[in-house]
């Protein structure tokens, strides 16, 4: 599983370039940055025009999911953690990225495209934490015995 | 036609995270556990993108406007503040305790699995526990202009 071929490297790359791409293709058609965190937090303040340019992004990263679903099932891969360690990751993910104004894709994707010295420091900071947080559950608790999934 | 555009994009970053891996938690912890058998791979996801961004952002924002919206819409808040560091410290706990951020979390749904439910069920309430309060506190009925609103990123 953590094998490191040189096809998986490829596709990181590859598959990179396309999120690339396709932040920048929101920014040249739309004139905004591509955050998914963002685009989903506030369609729900968003009202008209605004509230459909987010849906349809939303709509068109669920019929991506479809589509993979169909024509790459590998793609998706098994949870590494047990549903209520799922659940507080997805509190936290979905509070943080609110409060933090960006996830992986607005401030790094996109914020880091744009030089954006916020979106570094943000970048830095949820790496890092993310680094340590993987080290303490698997290196100093009981890794998959606490936490469930493949090691 | 902006939503057709939206779709696309959306689309297209959706196979992004599907080709690169990001839709595989355990790959993506693979990556976060530098001190275990360390998956480097994944490194080159933010890389490739970020490189693509470099320069495509520099040339889309020559542009006076977009091509469909009257005006470009970027994140104006410069300050480095308290808000942003814990929100990707909380952020980032999150991440490395699931592998999964919100871009696979959506695109992930498509399984209809229990896990990728149960997740974008809790990222769901999370961005709500943030949102709703501070409307609430905000209190003000939708401007019509938004002009407090800082963008998304």
């Amino acid at each position: 599983m953590n094998g490191v071929t040189s096809t998986s490297l490829l596709l990181a790359a590859a598959g990179g370039g396309l999120l690339g791409l396709a932040s920048a293709g929101y920014l040249l058609f739309e004139g905004r940055i591509a955050g998914v965190s963002g685009v989903f937090g506030r369609a729900f303040e968003a009202r008209g025009e605004e509230l459909r340019v987010r849906l349809g992004f939303l709509a068109g990263l669920a019929a991506g999911g479809a589509l993979l679903r169909i024509f790459a099932p590998a793609a998706f891969g098994a949870p590494v953690a047990t549903l209520p360690i799922l659940a507080l990751g997805g509190f936290l993910v979905g509070y943080g990225t609110q409060l933090g104004n960006g996830c992986t894709s607005g401030h790094g994707v996109c914020g880091l495209g744009r030089r954006s010295p916020r979106s570094l420091v943000a970048v830095l900071t949820f790496m890092a934490v993310a680094f340590a947080t993987v080290f303490v559950t698997r290196h100093l608790l009981g890794g998959p015995s606490v936490f469930g999934g493949a090691s | 036609m902006r939503a057709v555009a939206a779709f696309v994009s959306g689309l297209a970053f959706a196979l992004g995270l599907g080709l690169s891996g990001m839709t595989q938690p355990a790959k993506v912890l693979g990556f976060l556990d530098v001190a275990g058998r360390w998956d480097p791979s994944l490194a080159l996801v933010m890389g490739g993108a970020v490189l693509v961004t470099l320069v495509a952002f520099a040339l889309v924002l020559r542009r006076r406007a977009p091509l469909l919206a009257p005006s470009f819409e970027l994140p104006t808040q410069t300050r480095i503040d308290r808000p942003l560091v814990v929100g990707a410290v909380v952020f980032g706990v999150g991440w490395g305790l699931s592998g999964v951020c919100p871009g696979p979390a959506l695109v992930s749904l498509a399984t209809l699995s229990p896990a990728s439910l149960v997740f974008a069920g809790a990222m769901l309430v999370g961005t709500l526990a943030f949102r709703a309060p501070e409307r609430i506190l905000r209190r003000a009925p939708r401007p019509s202009s938004d002009v407090e609103a800082s963008p998304a990123e």
